[in-house]
């Protein structure tokens, strides 16, 4: 059966016969099927590809599309305390607006003279997330928090020299993996006991397995399990003193309220976005950060693309521009670059501006605060219920924390179950990933819970492990 | 009244210029850009305000120097900004050659931004995300067709994550073999992406680069002296950037399995070959293809992105997981992928982006096997007429396969003009701008002289194409007969040239408006 094209749609302005016609003259052919001259014969398909008929408008797309979608249940339906990684805070509809403009959202790669608003608005991200992180430098985003994290760690080395880097016993199990395939197969990873009874990082285990092979360590603030680590300060002094790095990853939502990583040491901060003001996306709404101090050695270190303002020639302009390109794979040195670059996620850098030049300095803290006294609230409520913890950690977390069910008599899984059945998302079942808390959940707290919202949970799981 | 004469084909163009300042330079004490909800009192009751409670050192001294601003006054410098971006709704988007830069349709747009995905938590139960799952899972099955794999990943948030994941399959391939330690090289081509050396790069492997050979082709010859016991892998792009397809691909890939290579197919602009032909065909073992490109949703300034993996039956095993499976009529994940001891674990977090995924899916639904045919058809037509127009022009050339058929892009030399009147393909992009118009030169090294790269996909109209080809013919002229006003581009852009000196000097590059206020506060 000799394959057919689709006549005159709306995508291809040239799909009109007659049109072609004109261009194939101009080139020398008959048909379209004279294209393609040079894939040989042997390599073409000889049939149809085996795909569902198009549909013949575009109502019937959308009719099709929201049919599929009605399917999901999200968490406008449901009342939602996941968080592990995506969190679902409140997003401003102008953070909406400016993301989904036509100008942003279909450039690419643009000189600074056509795509001077992109340069612009991401050199301001830059900036903006440099005093939220008080450091100097920060790259146009990369793929998500964990591939920040990564990197991060693969420039500790490279400065370094050195190839063992200490990281979290407790991390995000997802993370962990992404950051082992891509330190793997040179960089190796040794993991760092908590306490047991505050999820502090353990300075003793700390102390013993740090070396002088060790490039970098790795830790959290607040932890993956919402514990704010009071020991910074400890942690980078014992990781400088071996020659080594302070790598803090962060959840920037907090730092309106917490102290900046480099206040207690850290020489390089990481993070990811998406609490600034993008949806959760079903987990495509992630964009990684990295920041550093103005210096040589470590900027150098950066493979993503860092824009930096210049001036023109014309005094009183701002110009901008790509700086120390070179020393990224689309230099002249491709694989001899700094590990690679290309498509991220850019989108969501300008979208985060939008979000911190929005909230301002006021709304940040405002935020800090009110997701901490939340949280607590959800925890000291927790405790009521008989046989449940509202933290298993004695000590102070931020809009994440453990909620203990082994004295309750249910497991993780038959909670979350029931709370399903009540329109409730339970926080994630953490007895797979850490099988020493036993029964464990990783609850999430934000700004868009009211008491309402907490109480009712509350006595929901109560009624579920109290059976009243 | 006289008829107003709008024949000419070169557009009076003057990009918006607000002179809008860095937001910092806006910001007002006292303003501010929205409420945040607050907590109740009965909260701040029970628990008190908790910074007391927070470690002693933890709670920030000073507010984050953070802009104040109204909300008016943020989303004006916000959409002056859009203003001062050329994205492809605005322009004729034929000049970012090898990213295959197309229409991206409104609807999709609108439908990935709906709450009952935009909302949803990539945790939640998996009966309550059976339509995003289903949308996957479909979108999984359309990729097979169109490749000719076995099973896809769309866990790579881009298409060099894609390259990494096919490099870290290819690790993971030898390690279970237990010839990691042998299996140390991968070669690809001069012309294929950077990525495809430098995401290998990162997992270990020497790259081995194949230069063309007197035709333009990738050199079999050479390749045939490269290729040995040390071979892991082979990740190339096909055509390459140049648009020329190596028709002797399946002689390239039987090679490298002769020595137990794996070859992987840099698909990120498979748009001129969509119905055409295939990575299995072709005896690729992976591929992976750009959503963002091929299938149509929008760059939004360089990702979010997705870099779609596909792998033969074999390689199914070493996938990032989760997948998507289908069970009846119900769709689960298959977690259980993370705990073999093959997979290479992950790549990104969560099942990646999902409003890509379901913006690629409508496209393929909107067009069909038929409609994709057409794009390729389309895409390669539109650029065979660009390539046969420039090449008339006496100072365009385009080195390699001459009097042949390119694929979906030409990367073409301005070799003579530079010779004659000392202005250089830089110097053209910059004016190009003065036009309304974006222009790309190539990815670094130039292997070509004074390059450009074009890519018109199906999107542009022959209307579109000449106008394209009538401004660069307009500039070429004013190269020889009015150099200066070329020289010294754009004058119709938001901004003047640039002074890059001090992009690449550490005491003048200024990283954050706080850098650039250190570094001029003596001035």
């Amino acid at each position: 059966m000799a394959i057919k094209g689709f006549k005159n749609h709306p995508y291809i302005p040239n799909s009109d016969v007659e049109t072609q016609n004109e261009m194939l003259r101009e080139i020398g052919l008959n048909s379209l099927e004279e294209l393609h001259d040079e894939v040989p014969e042997s390599l073409k398909l000889k049939e149809n590809m085996k795909l569902p008929k198009a549909f013949r408008s575009e109502y019937e797309l959308k009719k099709h599309v929201e049919r599929i979608l009605k399917k999901n249940k999200s968490c406008s339906d449901y009342l939602n305390f996941l968080g592990a990684g995506c969190a679902q805070h409140y997003v401003p509809a102008i953070c909406d607006e400016v993301n989904s403009r036509g100008e942003f959202l279909t450039a690419y790669g643009g000189e600074p003279y056509n795509d001077h608003g992109r340069f612009q608005s991401l050199f301001e991200y830059e900036s903006m997330v440099a005093e939220l992180v008080d450091m100097d430098v920060v790259n146009v985003p990369t793929m998500d928090g964990p591939q920040a994290s990564a990197t991060s760690i693969r420039m500790a080395s490279r400065i370094t020299g050195k190839k063992e880097v200490l990281i979290p016993e407790i991390l995000d199990k997802e993370k962990f993996l992404i950051i082992k395939n891509y330190c793997s197969p040179d960089i190796s990873l040794v993991e760092v006991k908590y306490d047991q009874e505050t999820g502090y990082m353990d300075l003793e285990d700390l102390k013993g397995k740090i070396s002088d092979n060790t490039a970098a360590v790795y830790f959290e603030n607040p932890t993956f399990v919402g514990v704010i680590e009071p020991n910074g300060d400890k942690i980078s002094q014992i990781a400088h003193q071996a020659g080594a790095i302070s790598v803090v990853g962060v959840d920037p939502s907090s730092l309106g309220l917490l102290t900046p990583p480099p206040q207690y040491g850290a020489d390089i901060v990481c993070g990811d976005l998406q609490p600034l003001g993008i949806h959760m996306n079903y987990g495509g709404g992630q964009a990684g950060f990295m920041a550093t101090r103005d210096e040589e050695k470590y900027v150098m270190e950066f493979p993503s693309r860092l824009f930096g303002l210049a001036p023109t020639s014309v005094e009183g302009e701002y110009g901008f521009g790509d700086v120390a390109y070179d020393r990224t794979s689309f230099g002249h040195h491709r694989e001899h670059g700094k590990e690679y670059v290309g498509t991220q996620s850019a989108l969501w850098g300008i979208t985060a501006g939008v979000y911190l030049a929005t909230m301002g300095p006021v709304g940040m803290r405002e935020l800090g605060e009110g997701i901490l006294q939340r949280s607590q609230y959800a925890i000291e409520k927790m405790n009521e219920i008989k046989g449940v913890k509202g933290s298993y950690f004695n000590s102070v977390s931020f809009k994440e924390f453990v909620v203990d069910f082994n004295e309750s008599g249910k497991t993780v899984e038959e909670v979350n179950k029931e709370l399903l059945n009540r329109g409730i998302f339970g926080g994630k079942d953490l007895s797979n990933d850490f099988q020493n808390l036993g029964q464990c959940a990783l609850y999430c707290v934000t700004e868009i819970h009211t008491k309402e919202d907490i109480d009712r949970l509350v006595n929901e799981i109560k009624e579920i492990v109290e059976g009243c | 009244m006289k008829r107003i004469d709008r024949s000419h084909k070169v557009r009076n163009f003057h990009q918006a210029k607000w002179d809008e300042p860095i937001i910092y330079e806006l910001s007002k004490k006292g303003e501010r850009g929205i409420l945040v909800p607050e907590v109740c009192d009965e909260i701040k009751e029970r628990v008190g305000d908790c910074v007391s409670k927070l470690p002693e050192g933890m709670n920030r001294k000073e507010p984050v120097n953070l802009p104040e601003m109204s909300q008016s006054r943020v989303l004006r410098h916000y959409v002056r900004l859009s203003q001062e971006t050329l994205g492809a709704d605005v322009n004729i988007e034929i000049g970012q050659g090898t990213c295959t830069v197309k229409y991206s349709p409104k609807v999709n747009e609108q439908l990935s931004r709906m709450t009952e995905i935009a909302d949803l938590h990539p945790l939640q139960d998996e009966s309550t995300v059976q339509g995003i799952l289903e949308i996957i899972h479909s979108t999984d099955e359309y990729m097979r067709e169109i490749s000719g794999m076995s099973r896809f990943t769309f866990q790579p948030g881009g298409g060099s994550q894609g390259i990494l994941t096919m490099a870290s399959i290819i690790r993971k391939y030898h390690e279970e073999k237990g010839q990691d330690h042998i299996k140390d090289e991968i070669i690809t081509t001069v012309y294929s992406h950077p990525s495809d050396a430098a995401a290998p790069a990162v997992k270990g492997y020497k790259i081995i680069h194949i230069h063309p050979d007197e035709n333009g082709y990738p050199d079999f010859e050479a390749f045939k002296a490269a290729v040995n016991e040390r071979t892991a892998g082979f990740i190339v792009a096909n055509p390459e950037d140049t648009g020329v397809y190596n028709p002797k691909v399946k002689e390239f890939t039987s090679l490298v399995h002769e020595y137990d290579g794996l070859c992987g197919y840099d698909q990120a602009n498979a748009n001129g070959l969509l119905g055409v032909t295939r990575a299995k065909e072709a005896g690729f073992d992976m591929c992976f293809f750009n959503l963002h490109k091929t299938f149509s949703t929008p760059h939004g300034c360089g990702g979010p992105a997705s870099g779609a993996t596909g792998v033969v039956e074999k390689l199914v095993k070493y996938l990032p997981g989760p997948l998507v499976e289908k069970c009846e009529d119900k769709y689960t994940l298959s977690y259980d992928l993370l705990d073999e001891e093959y997979s290479i674990g992950k790549v990104r977090l969560f099942l990646g982006v999902a409003p890509v995924i379901l913006k690629a899916y409508s496209w393929i639904r909107s067009l069909g096997a038929e409609g994709l045919y057409e794009v390729a058809k389309i895409a390669v037509l539109n650029n065979n007429y660009l390539f046969n127009k420039l090449m008339k022009l006496d100072c365009v050339d385009a080195p390699y396969i001459r009097g042949k058929q390119r694929i979906e892009q030409v990367r073409y030399t301005l070799e003579k003009l530079t010779e004659e009147t000392g202005i250089t393909t830089g110097d053209i992009q910059r004016r190009m701008m003065d036009f309304g118009m974006h222009y790309w030169t190539s990815h670094h090294p130039y292997h070509i002289p004074e390059p450009i790269t074009l890519e018109p996909t199906e999107t542009p109209s022959k209307e579109d194409l000449d106008e394209y080809i009538a401004t660069l013919e307009h500039i070429f002229k004013e190269c020889y007969e009015n150099p200066e006003i070329v020289k010294t581009a754009p004058h119709s852009s938001v901004c003047h040239q640039v002074d890059e000196s001090g992009l690449d000097d550490p005491s003048e590059w200024a990283l954050s408006w706080r850098t650039y206020l250190r570094k001029t506060s003596d001035q």
